[in-house]
């Protein structure tokens, strides 16, 4: 449908440009920086029409137009220095400039505007809140891609290892158990406060840890099954979990959870005072005052950062190869001699592992471990992260996962504001309908249509990878190999 | 293993046998709670099986059909028949009946629907694609429901006479409850004798079995894919007008938790098995009502979803075919 679509698109347009004297042959047999040229022009002119049309018209709109056309535009990936190919990094280490910077122009907690735009539909930019969710969403897909996008297997169930990470900071950084008194490294804990209180850092680790061994311990019986029947087990756990979390206040008369109250306080992460007076280090990201988010958005950088090595490193070595092979064909896969079960187990358990650190963090931010922040949506929505961006591709997950946690932090607020300023009661351009739109109401609907609309137009998502798009354009051969059992 | 399953299941007698001696006839109350939830899952769990059976697609958004039709009947019992709690019994048979064909017909065409857009342009491509389609048609249908009714519960007043049918030694059986499996039972005899004997029922069996000979002898796989999916569709629809009569209230996300039941019962049974769908229903219906009614030892209601999800995966790790499901060649 989509070539289809295409071809006639192309179609008319060309026949347009031929009436004007301008055939797809003569255009062809341009040079090449030409063509480039004169599609970056055209792009760059409909967004500056689009911008004035919208009734912004500012430095800043085309600072933002110039940023794009500086890193999007252009093809980096053939610029070498000595030999070197250091073109593929520079578009990387643009965003990440932009990123490391953006804490000191955005609008802070208290919504001081220091001179960034307001962008036509979408409003202002988003809160550095936003960011820091940006980046623990951004951990927890790439966590699903190793599973979803490097082997393959459909895992509907997620937010289990969000939930055991975002608990174990619960249990191990606050005053859960105050039947205990264990101090290794608690940053802000009030002199006489009971519990387990251990340094937040070495929490996270915990967390992955846990949450990995988690992974094996729900991997190992159910990755033989079949993908579709796997995704409904994964499912079925991530519906158990949350409830076990809700209903875990007495059990056996031992308070595990603290029911739906969830376990807060959670101590906030922080480098203690040593650190704080000899490298500068904040010693306790809660007692930051109102520029805290800054720290927290670094922080979880810094881990994304590592999840994005982890991610790359993992792809090309023998292991993530092994996923890869056991994607395309089980079958192949197992007659050269891959283990299924153990690589299917590893992919397993390292999502889960970046699952558990992300919760443990968010946990940490949020300060608390909510039985009603685990639900089935939650595991769709980091899905629809990793399918909108593209299967497999680190980049394609990440733009994912900034955006659609943009949308449905900050993006729909705006989109449906603009739109009941236009269109709803009263509307500057004209009246459609007459009570207002609630737009983020419908948030899940709207990733249901994306979950849709991408897979029947375009299923390697956004930013494919390369060969993930083959896949799905030539079918792979999808019969699973049965009784492969350890 | 299988010790541990004897065990497992000879405890779960032992348990029931207690609480029966306990309260015999407490016990049987409780057990035709059981029986009426049980028939309702009963003509969800057909849906998912039917379309299973013939697809190998777990239709996701099964259940939100489900939920949609309760949406559309309780619409036509209150607007358009202006039904009220102690109506007479012929006004409510017609109205009943009106609202049971409104409510199949629009949501068999609705699941037709969803198959013709979401599921057949993905019929080439790797399993997973038209499961994830699903999943995502699943929250359009909930956004849809909320759009139209807004997010809170649609109330349906008690129209069903609340009156015993017969009452012996303290086990009383209500009319509300005969009227469930009045309009269930001939639902599910009628699909099975639609199956079994007609022509249609034969090319889905044929589809079912294998798409390309079906292809070959004749058969119209796309129309009878389409078709199937209006009858799940309609199964769907009965299954919905009984939830709203029943229960009373129905909202967005209710056809996802009854949908996961049913898939559950669908599975329990083996999956693509019809008689083994009502099999399974009727045991989650038992199961459910047992925990959530039963005095001595009982987890609860907190648990009932729990102890759903672990049957579900016990179920598909130890005995993917399910209770009636034979064991084939591709293993599941």
């Amino acid at each position: 449908m989509r070539r289809r679509l295409r071809a006639a698109i192309s179609a008319v347009w060309w026949d347009i440009l031929g009436r004007l004297g301008l055939s797809h042959d003569r255009w062809t047999a341009l040079p090449r920086t030409a063509r480039r040229a004169v599609k970056a022009a055209i792009w760059t002119g409909i967004s500056l029409l689009l911008v004035a049309f919208l009734g912004v018209w500012q430095w800043s709109a085309l600072a933002i137009a110039a940023v794009v056309l500086v890193l999007v535009v252009p093809r980096y990936g053939g610029v070498t220095i000595r030999g070197r190919k250091v073109g593929r990094y520079i578009i990387p280490a643009g965003v990440l400039a932009i990123a490391i910077t953006y804490p000191f122009y955005a609008y802070d907690a208290n919504g001081v505007s220091p001179g960034l735009p307001q962008l036509p539909i979408f409003g202002t930019f988003p809160l550095m809140s936003t960011m820091v969710n940006m980046g623990i969403f951004s951990m927890m897909a790439l966590g699903l891609n190793f599973v979803v996008g490097y082997a393959g297997l459909l895992d509907l169930g997620y937010v289990a290892f969000f939930a055991i990470g975002s608990y174990m900071a619960g249990w191990l950084a606050s005053s859960q158990f105050s039947q205990v008194n264990l101090r290794f490294g608690g940053v802000g804990v009030i002199q006489g406060l009971t519990g387990i209180h251990i340094s937040v850092w070495l929490v996270l680790i915990a967390a992955g840890i846990v949450t990995a061994l988690a992974g094996v311990i729900i991997g190992l019986p159910t990755l033989r099954l079949r993908g579709d029947y796997l995704a409904i087990v994964t499912l079925g756990f991530g519906e158990i979990l949350p409830i076990v979390a809700r209903n875990g206040d007495s059990l056996g008369g031992f308070n595990l959870t603290n029911g739906t109250g969830g376990i807060t306080p959670i101590d906030p992460p922080g480098f203690g005072n040593w650190f704080h007076h000899h490298l500068g280090l904040p010693a306790n990201y809660g007692a930051l005052g109102t520029t805290f988010d800054r720290d927290y958005f670094w922080t979880v950088l810094v881990l994304v950062l590592l999840t994005i090595f982890c991610s790359a490193r993992l792809r090309d070595s023998r292991l993530g190869r092994a996923w890869i092979a056991i994607r395309e064909d089980e079958v192949a896969a197992a007659a050269m001699g891959i283990p299924l079960m153990r690589t299917k187990t590893w992919a397993y358990a390292t999502g889960a592992f970046f699952g558990g650190v992300a919760g443990a963090y968010y946990a940490s931010y949020n300060g608390s471990s909510n039985p009603d922040e685990f639900y089935f949506q939650i595991s769709v929505f980091i899905l629809v992260m990793v399918i909108l961006g593209g299967m497999g591709n680190i980049w394609g997950v990440i733009l994912g996962a900034c955006f659609l946690t943009y949308l449905n932090s900050e993006g729909l607020n705006n989109i449906g504001a603009w739109l009941n300023g236009h269109f709803g009661p009263g509307g500057s351009d004209f009246q459609v309908w007459h009570t207002p739109l609630d737009v983020p109401l419908y948030n899940f609907g709207i990733y249901g249509v994306i979950l849709v609309v991408v897979m029947l137009l375009r299923p390697e998502g956004l930013i494919p990878s390369r060969r993930r798009a083959a896949e799905f354009h030539e079918g792979v051969h999808d019969q699973p190999l049965y009784d492969t059992a350890v | 293993m299988p010790a541990v399953a004897t065990l497992l299941v000879a405890l779960l007698v032992a348990w029931l046998f207690v609480n029966f001696v306990k309260g015999p006839a407490y016990f049987v109350n409780i057990g035709f709670i059981g029986l009426t939830n049980g028939a309702l899952y009963a003509l969800v769990a057909l849906g998912y099986t039917l379309v299973y059976g013939i697809l190998e697609l777990i239709n996701f958004a099964h259940g939100d059909v489900f939920m949609l039709g309760g949406l559309f009947a309780a619409t036509m019992l209150l607007s358009v028949f202006h039904l009220k709690a102690g109506a007479s019994t012929l006004a409510l048979v017609a109205a009943i009946l009106g609202s049971l064909v409104v409510a199949m017909a629009a949501c068999g065409t609705l699941n037709a629907v969803i198959e013709r857009v979401a599921y057949r342009p993905l019929r080439g491509a790797p399993r997973v694609a038209p499961l994830i389609t699903a999943i995502g048609m699943s929250f359009i249908l909930e956004d849809v429901a909320i759009g139209w009714k807004g997010p809170g519960y649609t109330a349906v007043p008690s129209l069903l006479p609340t009156g015993r049918v017969f009452s012996v030694a303290g086990i009383t059986y209500t009319w509300e409850k005969l009227i469930v499996a009045v309009i269930t039972a001939p639902v599910l005899l009628l699909l099975v004798w639609f199956v079994k004997q007609t022509r249609q029922g034969k090319a889905m069996r044929a589809t079912a079995q294998d798409r390309d000979a079906a292809a070959m002898m004749g058969i119209d796989v796309n129309r009878t894919i389409s078709f199937t999916f209006m009858l799940a569709g309609a199964l769907a629809g009965t299954g919905g007008l009984v939830y709203a009569l029943y229960f009373g209230q129905i909202r967005y996300d209710t056809g996802y938790q009854i949908g996961l039941i049913a898939f559950t019962a669908a599975v329990l049974g083996g999956i693509g098995n019809l008689p083994g769908a009502v099999l399974g229903a009727l045991l989650i219906g038992f199961i459910q009502a047992f925990n959530e009614g039963l005095l001595w030892h009982a987890p609860g209601s907190d648990w009932t979803e729990s102890i759903v999800f672990s049957i579900l995966i016990l179920i598909l790790v130890f005995r993917p075919e399910g209770l009636l499901g034979e064991r084939t060649p591709e293993g599941a």
